[in-house]
Order: structure tokens, then C-alpha cells, then sequence
């Protein structure tokens, strides 16, 4: 009887979830820019679902447990009970299979970055071309808050014209000279945008000619650490989603052990308020179980109505007529 | 001629001390609301302490002063309210109510300050921060100096965040010399050009650091040269302006300040209205069971009010008490006390009392 206690301040666990899950879905839509598909959106999206559904399965909880303080208001609860148990098992699996999935979806987390950012930085320059024109400012934004540049590092502006023609004069002879050098006619540089560079660095920013010594008075590149970020946003990115996923699978886990707790001590206590219900002396001992069968046999008691109703649709009308029509004689005979 | 005046039944008297020790609860929690914005705010300042000349650090130790003194005053409330609603109890408070609600009145006085205090900050953190960030303009270029070498991560990391540059705006790093001598080749004729042509010897170009650059330009950042047209294609330093942030970092740290400060302000007046109704509510009370208590039966109805007497009286009752304060070694007024009348002032004082004799 105690277990009513127990129940209430859980509530207050289900609030403190559905906020810290939304989170990751808040996150992703300011980053979905640079990332290629959205399935790792089924992740939030599920732990949001189930932590829907858990405030719910809490809620009844506490008040079957409020309920079962007294013998005689127990009993209305009797026919809710089985599908009840039914959705909360169902329920509290998918928070750990949507634990397991975070974990699992790592990979398709890095690819799907990887190429949305070579998309970002393939656009860099087409602000005026509409559909691009914020890659600029998305990339931008993202080198500076997350301390990275480029895809898997700087070099990656190398390789990628992110000056537009807009703003190159075609009448210098150096711009000639880089453009006709080029297979493409592309206006490589080995230069990087203003983000790259690292506040940290004890002298200003050094973002153009970067590989050449002796542009700059008392550089070395191959020892200048400070000067622009070395670590690629592919890098960056995955790390920061994957330090959230742990912090989020930790409380999902102990939240999902809870659940677990909470509902096999709601199921002890029905059976053994079952044993009691119709009895005369209410303060006698009851035996309260898990399962009445074994765990195969519980499975296939829920899972056959589902499925009847499946095959039901599937069984076409003509068949049954004559069986319905055997089943008819056979019971005028006896 | 009491001010306000109120009767209370038995009930009426119940329920209002179970409210009130429900709302001294309420102004406990706000209390904690006080401390913890106090501590925001300090927090906030401390931050950014390296471009403010003079740390502020009135407002937010006001604010954590008076958010732990509502604590404990109304923790101290919420007990009495709970034994008003027995008599017996209340006359283990009796004599300290009066007191109490005394220095909760002046306390609720102070929250009023520190709610205007935070509107007047404003000048005082115009005039810090105009003098804190010139200086760290200065010393942008000193990171191998110790006590200086993280201005320049502070101001580049100021200037990205709050999107601006400069102190009123990017002129004033033409002004400064923020390239060290360490990355100038003094080899260059151009560099010792320009240093000579310079009357105090410092290196002034018209550029900018990094951190101005604009987030929304729509082409790669201009930052050195930057009133030089010619200097690079399709450009007019003139027109563009999302190259830079054109908003100095002055007017940005003010404009978020004073966002912080209103919003406190705002709150402490609210939480101020809410102690005031409170303090009301206990001199009710107090009152109340007083006049229960002289009347001798604790189920009659009884009066409760702010003041016995009008306002005019009360002030004056009280003056005369403090003016009386100051002259209990003076016996001039006691006639029952023999003063030996040395001087002619003192004769004249004392009135020569004629006794009647029967005749």
C-alpha cells in the first residue's frame, strides 16, 4: 500500500524527461542545414513520444495505487488493467530500444554531416543564388560557436572556390594567372574565411597565403597552432551530439529502470489485490505474481487478439460462409 | 480614531493567520527569487570584469543582502502566523510582534531601494565600461605581457558574441596601434613609413581585427584597408554595411545591462508589492489578537487595524517618545525629585506652591 507514495513524486520525473528530450530536436533544427537526411530525427522524436506516453502510464499508476488503499474501489479498475500493462510494457521498451537506436545512429549521424557540410562549403560563395544564400552565414556561424573549419580540416578550403566571381577583378593579371593554373578555372586560394580564426592566438589573424612562410613577418605554419582552428566541424559536431546522447542515455536508463520498478510493483500489487477481491476478511495474506503463465504464454495471450484482428481482414468472405454453414448443422444435430 | 479599521470574527481570524503563514512560505521562496538574482547578476558583472573600469558591486550585493534577510524574515513570520491561530501560543510573540513588524517595515523599505537602484545604474556602467573598454583596446596587442595577455581573447570573443566592434564604433581601432611590434617587419620601408609619419611612432592602419567581421555580409570580410576603395573590386566602403558590425561594443554591453537590469527591477517591485500586502496582513493580525486578548474571550469578535490612532497622532506619540529619549538625564520636569536650586533659572522653574490653609 505504500507504493502510492511511491508513485506521486514520479510525476514530477516524467516533466523533468519530456524537457530535457525535447532538447536534441531544438538543437537539430537550428543544425539541420548541414546535415543531409533527417533519420536521426526518429530519436527525439521517439523518447518524446514515450515520454508522452510514461506521464500517462504514471498518472493511472497513482491513482490504481490511491485506489487500492480501499478493497471496495479497487474492482473498477479490473477491465482497464490488462491493456494498461500491455501499453506500459510496450512503452517502456521503446524508451530502451530508442536508447539503444541514439547509439546506433551514430554512423548515419557522421555521414549525413560529412556531406552536408561539403554541401555548405561547396555554396559558401552562391549568396546572391536563392536556396544558398544563407550557407554563408550557416557555416560561418558554426566554425565560430563549435571552434572548428572546414569538413575534416582547413585544408578543405583549399580545394573549394569560396571567393565569388562577384567580387574578383578578371582585369588583374594575378587572378588571370590563378584561374588559368586551375583545371576547372576555378580562383583557389590557400586562404580561409574569417571564422576559422582562433581568438586565442596571441597574434592577429592570419586567414590568407596561409601556407606561405614568407608572406608574413615571423610565421611558420607548420608551428603556428593558435592562428586559425585545427580541428574539422565533422569532428566537432559528432562529439557535441554525442556527449548529449550520453548524457541523455544516462537519465533514460535510470528513468527506465524506475518505470520498470514502479510497473512491476503496481502488477504485484493487483494480483494480490485480486486475491483478496469477493473475500470476506480483507486483512488476510495474498500471494501477488509477475505472471500467471510463462513469459511465451502471456506473449501469445496478448499478441493473438492483435493478430485475429489482422486475420480477420485477411480471410475472404466466400470461406466463411460454409464454415459458418458446418458450424450451423453441427449444432442442430447436438 | 483607528486607521483602517477591520473587525474580525473567531474565523475570520483563523483563516487569515493560515493564509498568511501560507504567503510567509510564498516570501520565503521569493526571498531565495531576490538572493538568486542577485547572484545573476554579480555573476554577469564579474564576467566581464576586465572591460569595466570600476567593478559595480552595490546592486548585486544589495540585492543578495536583501533576498537572505526576506528569507529569514519571513521564515521568523511564517512561525508566528502559525501560533496566532492559538492564543495561548500568541502570547509567547506578543512582545515581539510589535518589533518585528516594525523592522519588517523598514526591510520592505530597502527592497524598494534596491528595486530603484536598479534603474540608476545605468550611468555609473556607461562611464565604467566607456573607460574599462578603451583600455582594452590598448592592451589588445599585449599577449605576452602577464595580467594583459587575455584582453585580446576577451575583446575578440566580446566582439563575436554581441556583434560589435570598437568602443562607439570600428573608427576607434584606427586610433590604436593593435598589431604588435613582434609581427611588424621593421625591415619594411612600407612599415617604417608609416611609423615615422606617425608623431607618437605607433603602427595605425585602417583596419580592423578579425572579430568585426559582419556574420551576414555577403561577401569574404574586408579588414584591412577598408576606406580604400581602390584597394579592391566592386567596393564602396560607404554602402557596404554588413561588411563590419556597425554597433559599438559600449552600446551593445549597455543595451544588455539594462535589459538584465529592468527585468530584476521589474521583479523586485513585484516581489516588493507582495511583501507590503504580507507586512499588512501581520499588523492585522497582530492587532487583532491583541485586542482579543484584552477583551478576554478568545471566540468574540475583535477590531484589528493599522494604526490606533490618526496618522497625525501616531507621529506625534512617536516624536515625543524620541525626544524624551534623549532627555532622561534631565530632571527639570519631575517635581517629585528634590533639586538643589543652584541656579536663579532653576528657582524660577520650580513654582513656589502655595498650601492652603484652612481657615
Amino acid at each position: 500500500m505504500l507504493l502510492s507514495c511511491y508513485v506521486f513524486p514520479h510525476q514530477s520525473a516524467r516533466v523533468l524527461e519530456l524537457h530535457l528530450l525535447s532538447s536534441p530536436s531544438f538543437l537539430h533544427h537550428g543544425d539541420t542545414h548541414v546535415m543531409d537526411n533527417t533519420d536521426i530525427h526518429c530519436v527525439p522524436n521517439t523518447l518524446m513520444i514515450v515520454g508522452l506516453a510514461s506521464m500517462g502510464i504514471n498518472y493511472f499508476a497513482s491513482r490504481i495505487c490511491q485506489d487500492a488503499l480501499d478493497p471496495g474501489r479497487f474492482p473498477r479498475w479490473k477491465t482497464f488493467l490488462k491493456p494498461y500493462f500491455g501499453c506500459s510494457v510496450f512503452f517502456t521498451t521503446l524508451m530502451l530500444i530508442s536508447v539503444i537506436l541514439s547509439y546506433a545512429m551514430k554512423g548515419s549521424l557522421e555521414t549525413s554531416l560529412k556531406i552536408g557540410l561539403k554541401n555548405g562549403i561547396r555554396f559558401y560563395k552562391d549568396t546572391d543564388t536563392p536556396g544558398r544564400c544563407f550557407q554563408k552565414q550557416t557555416i560561418d556561424h558554426l566554425q565560430m560557436e563549435f571552434q572548428c573549419c572546414g569538413n575534416n580540416d582547413y585544408k578543405d578550403w583549399f580545394e573549394v572556390q569560396w571567393i565569388s566571381n562577384r567580387y574578383l577583378d578578371f582585369s588583374s593579371k594575378e587572378v588571370k594567372d590563378c584561374i588559368k593554373s586551375n583545371v576547372d578555372g576555378r580562383y583557389l586560394v590557400d586562404g580561409v574565411p574569417f571564422s576559422c580564426c582562433n581568438p586565442s592566438s596571441p597574434r592577429p589573424c592570419i586567414q590568407y597565403k596561409i601556407t606561405n612562410n614568407t608572406a608574413h613577418y615571423n610565421y611558420d605554419h607548420q608551428t603556428e597552432e593558435l592562428n586559425i582552428f585545427i580541428r574539422g566541424c565533422r569532428e566537432a559536431l559528432v562529439n557535441y551530439y554525442m556527449g548529449l546522447m550520453n548524457t541523455i542515455g544516462a537519465v533514460v536508463l535510470s528513468v527506465f529502470l524506475l518505470q520498470s520498478s514502479v510497473l512491476a510493483s503496481v502488477r504485484l500489487l493487483q494480483t494480490s489485490m485480486e486475491a483478496v477481491a469477493g473475500q470476506e476478511n480483507v486483512e488476510i495474506e495474498t500471494e501477488g505474481y509477475l505472471l500467471e503463465k510463462g513469459v511465451k504464454e502471456t506473449f501469445m495471450e496478448y499478441v493473438d487478439p492483435v493478430l485475429k484482428l489482422l486475420l480477420l481482414n485477411q480471410v475472404t468472405p466466400p470461406e466463411a460462409k460454409p464454415e459458418a454453414g458446418a458450424t450451423g448443422t453441427t449444432t442442430t444435430t447436438s | 480614531m483607528a486607521v483602517l479599521k477591520v473587525t474580525f470574527t473567531k474565523t475570520n481570524r483563523d483563516k487569515l493567520a493560515q493564509v498568511l503563514w501560507v504567503l510567509n512560505w510564498v516570501s520565503v521562496v521569493t526571498g531565495v527569487t531576490l538572493f538568486s538574482l542577485g547572484l545573476f547578476l554579480k555573476v554577469e558583472i564579474v564576467k566581464r570584469r576586465e572591460l569595466m573600469s570600476k567593478e559595480i558591486v552595490s546592486v548585486p550585493n544589495m540585492l543578495i543582502c536583501v533576498g537572505l534577510t526576506a528569507c529569514a524574515i519571513n521564515f521568523l513570520g511564517g512561525k508566528i502566523c502559525y501560533d496566532c491561530v492559538d492564543t495561548t501560543k500568541f502570547l509567547r510573540w506578543k512582545l515581539l510582534m510589535l518589533p518585528y513588524i516594525i523592522c519588517t517595515f523598514f526591510f520592505t523599505f530597502c527592497i524598494l531601494v534596491g528595486a530603484l537602484m536598479c534603474y540608476s545604474m545605468r550611468n555609473d556602467l556607461e562611464e565604467s565600461l566607456f573607460l574599462g573598454l578603451r583600455d582594452a583596446m590598448r592592451y589588445y596587442k599585449d599577449t605576452d605581457m602577464p595580467g594583459r595577455c587575455y584582453i585580446k581573447r576577451t575583446m575578440d570573443m566580446l566582439q563575436m558574441q554581441f556583434q560589435c566592434c570598437g568602443n562607439g564604433g570600428y573608427r576607434d581601432w584606427f586610433h590604436i596601434q593593435w598589431i604588435s611590434n613582434r609581427y611588424l617587419d621593421m625591415t619594411d620601408s612600407e612599415v617604417v613609413e608609416r611609423l615615422r609619419s606617425n608623431v607618437e611612432g605607433k603602427y595605425l592602419i585602417d583596419g580592423v581585427p578579425f572579430s568585426c567581421c559582419g556574420l551576414h555580409s555577403l561577401r569574404p570580410c574586408i579588414q584591412h584597408q577598408i576606406t580604400n576603395n581602390s584597394a579592391h573590386y566592386n567596393y564602396d566602403y560607404r554602402k557596404e554595411e554588413l561588411n563590419l558590425n556597425r554597433r559599438g561594443c559600449r552600446q551593445a554591453l549597455l543595451e544588455h545591462y539594462t535589459q538584465i537590469m529592468q527585468s530584476i527591477g521589474l521583479i523586485v517591485l513585484i516581489i516588493w508589492l507582495f511583501e507590503v500586502s504580507v507586512l499588512t496582513g501581520v499588523r492585522y493580525l497582530q492587532t487583532a489578537m491583541e485586542n482579543v486578548l484584552r477583551l478576554g474571550d478568545p471566540d468574540s469578535e475583535s477590531d484589528g487595524w493599522l494604526l490606533e490612532n490618526s496618522i497625525a497622532d501616531t507621529a506625534r506619540y512617536n516624536f515625543n517618545i524620541i525626544k524624551n529619549l534623549g532627555k532622561c538625564y534631565q530632571v527639570d520636569d519631575d517635581p517629585n525629585i528634590d533639586v538643589p536650586s543652584s541656579s536663579l533659572q532653576a528657582q524660577e522653574n520650580v513654582p513656589v506652591k502655595q498650601i492652603p490653609v484652612a481657615r
